[in-house]
């Protein structure tokens, strides 16, 4: 136990997070805080201290992706830094993967409130190590290393650092692994562990660590880039404070979130609209199908719908009431998690460029309705891809906010949603020939950092660019991918056509890949991506949602002969109703109309396709300009069938200048016959509402339906009662899974 | 403070403004008198007498119509009260067939109809599509945005609504 509290004026840290939360509760403000007085008397001395700090959190993240990291990290900067305050509430925060600097915070405040401060204790040099979900992070694969920052005698706040680990030592390899459907599957776990003093990290806890996962060269390298990031932040407080001075210090920490949170309220006046948003996005669950484990063979659809209230304060009011039930299987939700999402979308969309740290947080409400998906409240579940609920969930956020910026003017800012983070095909090996033979090998393709974003009211989305977890986005490069999963080696990558959402102005398209397996034995393959619903909220003012995935593997086949004969081999899978695969290989060609696949075994020479998502589109798509779709055209975003049919448009294809023309006047009529084509094919909504209605009263629906009903009516009455006076049903309506 | 001029922002609702110069509106400051703006070039846009409250959609407005808040297309249908789902005044065709939905995406690429549909609704005047939605068969349609004018006008613009 430590001699004398380490808190500030003889208070334990628990002390400080009880006073600064009953101050926030009492007076709304943080710290109770209501005016910013260093601020106001010296403003130049103000935001140079805050861009101080900020500049030594960037350069941190940017030295230590340096000094080690595995090449994840290394390349796309799958890392971020933040400084907290000894309450564990963020102050300021470096690039990169910004959805976690909340869910550090709640490490923090999990380690105040069990009392880390007397038992195992908190000392100057101490390192702890975190990557428990029950703990505020995402999910195991993400590892938190946090460190405490002294001023003489006293914590004066904490430097904290993630990094996306390439294996996790779970129940298969990967990073998200589709198999694992409790905690016992989801890798090592570290809940807040103390695993080093004196700055240096303990050789029992290093030893024991890298047994712990398949890649343990990556894990101590990424262990060394946290720490050496944390501790460059530590010097960087320390000469702040020899500058500045620590009472300076002190004060200006909480003014900066205090105005953090002013800078959001602000900001939602400013461009917002007060009131009632609503979206909703869904996830399939394929479990009856793919799971080896009795208890996890179910197949579900999880409902995410989302309520925003914007009040007249400028305060959002978030509500996931109505979420499905958690379960059997890896996509449970922890709250940490959530609110990390909450607060990284809300620094794309509101607060950018701004003060960006946990004032945000403190703007928000968030209800997280427990026994759902979206806060299980049962730390044996698994929590390994808590993101396949949470990202197309988190788009109903941006498509809300959206309804709003548009209302307001502000179009350009309009985002009608953006694509899963897919298709997170993974697995691993073991070289059997080659310089590396006998070494494990790790299939985690990174490229899944570059997805399609939705279009916005103003133009079409951005083409394979965007993680909503990462504003920092980046596909990275093949030879680096090739560096870990080399037992898989690339052959082609191509834009595949029609995987933009539709509309006035289209999603954000995307590649298609194709590898297959080369001088490795004991190959295990699996892939986690939407395939039976959309994922996502969908488009937006008559934009349609962006395209599924789905899945393909070819198994025995004659790739080898091909390579010898130098015959033609797939380059990509443009349509799967007329596959490559089918035209150019022999052998077992495999697909399913789901993504979503529990590991299989892969042989030399098999081979697989994986297709990144495209985004969402923005408006009625008969309004695209033609000479917009004629670009298409030429760049293989879409076909000819596909745009005659959506948007009206009749091309021909000119052999001599190698380039589709547009036939105006066709288009014209193709344009009226569409109008026409919708007034015979569409209902009234009285129609629409009866046939609706039949399908669940006279037992239409499948088994997954029904079961995503019966949970959300169980879990929530106000869902209920919506659900029920919506459809006109009684009270005692009730809804059966065979 | 930053400002726009009317045909800056008319080129931009029209999506006629280059990259180069979207991105400075994007990564810039805001301008207050947005909204003022977007409502005087919009106002002058509709071929109907009725004044705008709050644009709500791409072709949806919420006007003034008899001291009544109506949401009202641009071709001239309207809704109703803003304070119902315009939707449930839509036409909707229902997309719940693999035929239907493989008209708008490849095979394997759209979702299975058993698990989700799609559901176009479209003005009763001009047909334009208004919204998609992607909902498992059986889903209530979604009612996505109620404004709260009132506060909006009186607290945030600090002036009262047109029609008080």
């Amino acid at each position: 136990m430590s001699e004398k509290p380490i808190g500030w004026k003889g208070k334990k840290i628990k002390e400080m997070l009880e006073e600064s939360n009953d101050l926030f509760n009492e007076t709304q403000h943080y710290y109770g805080i209501d005016t910013l007085k260093f601020k106001e008397h010296d403003p130049f001395r103000y935001e140079r201290a805050y861009a101080s700090l900020r500049g030594a959190l960037v350069s941190a993240r940017e030295t230590a992706l340096h000094v080690a990291a595995s090449p994840i990290v290394k390349e796309i900067g799958e890392l971020c830094f933040a400084l907290y305050t000894p309450e564990g509430d963020s102050i300021v925060v470096s690039t990169g993967i910004l959805v976690h600097v909340h869910t550090m915070s709640e490490a923090i405040k999990f380690m105040i409130r069990e009392d880390y401060e007397d038992d195992p204790g908190i000392n100057p040099g101490d390192i702890f190590l975190n990557n428990d979900p029950d703990c505020g992070n995402v999910h195991t694969t993400d590892v938190q290393t946090i460190i405490p920052i002294f001023w003489e005698d006293e914590l004066i706040g904490w430097a904290g650092g993630v990094t996306h680990e390439i294996d996790i030592g779970g129940i298969t390899p990967g990073h998200v692994l589709m198999s694992s459907i409790q905690r016992f599957d989801d890798g090592v776990y570290y809940t807040c562990k103390k695993i080093g003093s004196n700055n240096r990290i303990w050789k029992d806890h290093m030893i024991t660590a890298k047994k712990s996962v398949r890649t343990p060269m990556y894990w101590e390298l990424d262990e060394k880039c946290r720490l050496a990031g944390d501790l460059m932040i530590s010097d960087a407080v320390i000469e702040f404070i020899k500058i500045e001075g620590i009472d300076y210090y002190k004060q200006f920490i909480r003014e900066a979130i205090e105005e953090g949170t002013r800078i959001f309220k602000k900001r939602v006046i400013e461009r917002l609209i007060p009131g009632r948003y609503r979206a909703v996005s869904f996830i399939d669950q394929v479990g009856e199908w793919e799971a080896w484990q009795p208890k996890a063979k179910v197949n579900k659809i999880y409902n995410q719908p989302l309520e925003i209230i914007s009040d007249e304060n400028g305060k959002l009011n978030l509500s996931f009431d109505g979420a499905s039930a958690c379960g059997y299987n890896s996509v449970n939700c922890g709250v940490g998690a959530l609110s990390g999402a909450t607060w990284v979308l809300l620094t794309q969309i509101l607060i950018y460029g701004d003060k960006v740290n946990d004032g945000a947080y403190f703007a928000v409400n968030n209800y997280f309705p427990k026994g759902s998906w979206a806060n299980p409240g049962d730390p044996y579940l698994s929590y390994q891809n808590p993101w396949a609920n949470l990202i197309p969930a988190y788009s109903c956020m941006m498509k809300c906010l959206s309804y709003g910026l548009f209302s307001r003017g502000y179009r350009e800012e309009v985002f009608s949603g953006y694509g899963l983070t897919r298709d997170a095909i993974q697995g691993g090996g073991r070289y059997n020939a080659g310089p590396l033979e006998g070494q494990l090998w790790m299939l985690s393709t990174f490229e899944i950092s570059g997805q399609g974003l939705g279009a916005s009211a103003v133009r079409d989305g951005l083409n394979w660019g965007y993680a909503m977890w990462n504003p920092e986005s980046d596909l990275g490069d093949v030879e680096t991918w090739e560096l870990f999963q080399g037992g898989v080696p690339y052959l082609a990558r191509k834009v595949k056509p029609n995987n933009a959402g539709h509309g006035k102005y289209r999603g954000g398209s995307n590649y298609g890949g194709i590898a297959f397996v080369a001088n490795s034995k004991d190959v295990e393959f699996f892939g986690i991506a939407e395939g039976l619903v959309f994922s996502g909220a969908g488009g937006m003012h008559g934009g349609y949602p962006q395209p599924t995935a789905y899945r393909l593997i070819a198994k025995n086949t004659n790739l080898k002969e091909i390579f010898e004969n130098q015959q033609d081999y797939p380059l990509w899978d443009p349509d799967p109703a007329n596959g490559e695969f089918e035209r150019l290989l022999k052998g077992d060609i495999i697909r399913k109309p789901y993504a979503q696949m529990y590991p299989i075994s892969l042989d030399n020479y098999d081979m697989f396709h994986w297709c990144m998502s495209g985004g969402p589109g923005y408006g009625d798509p008969l309004e695209r300009d033609v000479k917009s779709v004629e670009q298409d055209l030429n760049d293989g975003i879409y076909t000819e069938e596909k745009v005659n049919y959506i948007y009206g448009v009749v091309a021909k294809f000119n052999k001599e200048k190698e380039e589709w023309i547009i036939d105006e006047k066709a288009t014209q009529e193709r344009r009226k016959e569409i109008l026409n084509e919708r007034k015979e094919k569409s209902m009234t909504f009285e129609e629409f509402w009866e046939k609706e209605r039949n399908k669940i009263v006279e037992n239409q629906l499948i088994k997954p339906v029904k079961r995503m009903y019966k949970e959300s009516l169980e879990l929530s009455d106000k869902w209920k009662k919506n659900f029920l006076e919506f459809w006109n049903l009684p009270e005692d309506f009730t809804v059966e899974v065979d | 403070m930053v400002k726009y001029d009317k045909k800056t922002l008319e080129m931009m609702i029209e999506g006629k403004l280059s990259w180069e110069e979207l991105r400075l509106i994007i990564s810039g400051r805001k301008d207050a008198d947005r909204f003022e703006k977007i409502l005087e070039i919009l106002q002058e846009r509709v071929s109907w007498p009725e004044k705008i409250i709050l644009p709500l959609h791409e072709h949806l407005y919420i006007v003034l119509k008899e001291n009544n808040r109506i949401v009202k297309c641009d071709c001239g249908f309207e809704f109703g009260n803003y304070n119902e789902n315009w939707k449930t005044k839509c036409r909707v065709r229902v997309r719940d067939t693999f035929e239907t939905i493989e008209e708008l995406y490849l095979k394997d690429m759209g979702s299975d109809p058993t698990w989700q549909e799609l559901r176009e609704y479209l003005c009763p005047g001009c047909f334009t599509l208004l919204d998609v939605e992607a909902v498992p068969p059986g889903y209530p349609t979604t009612f996505n945005f109620l404004p709260d004018i009132d506060t909006f006008y009186e607290k945030w613009l600090g002036k009262q609504a047109p029609d008080k």
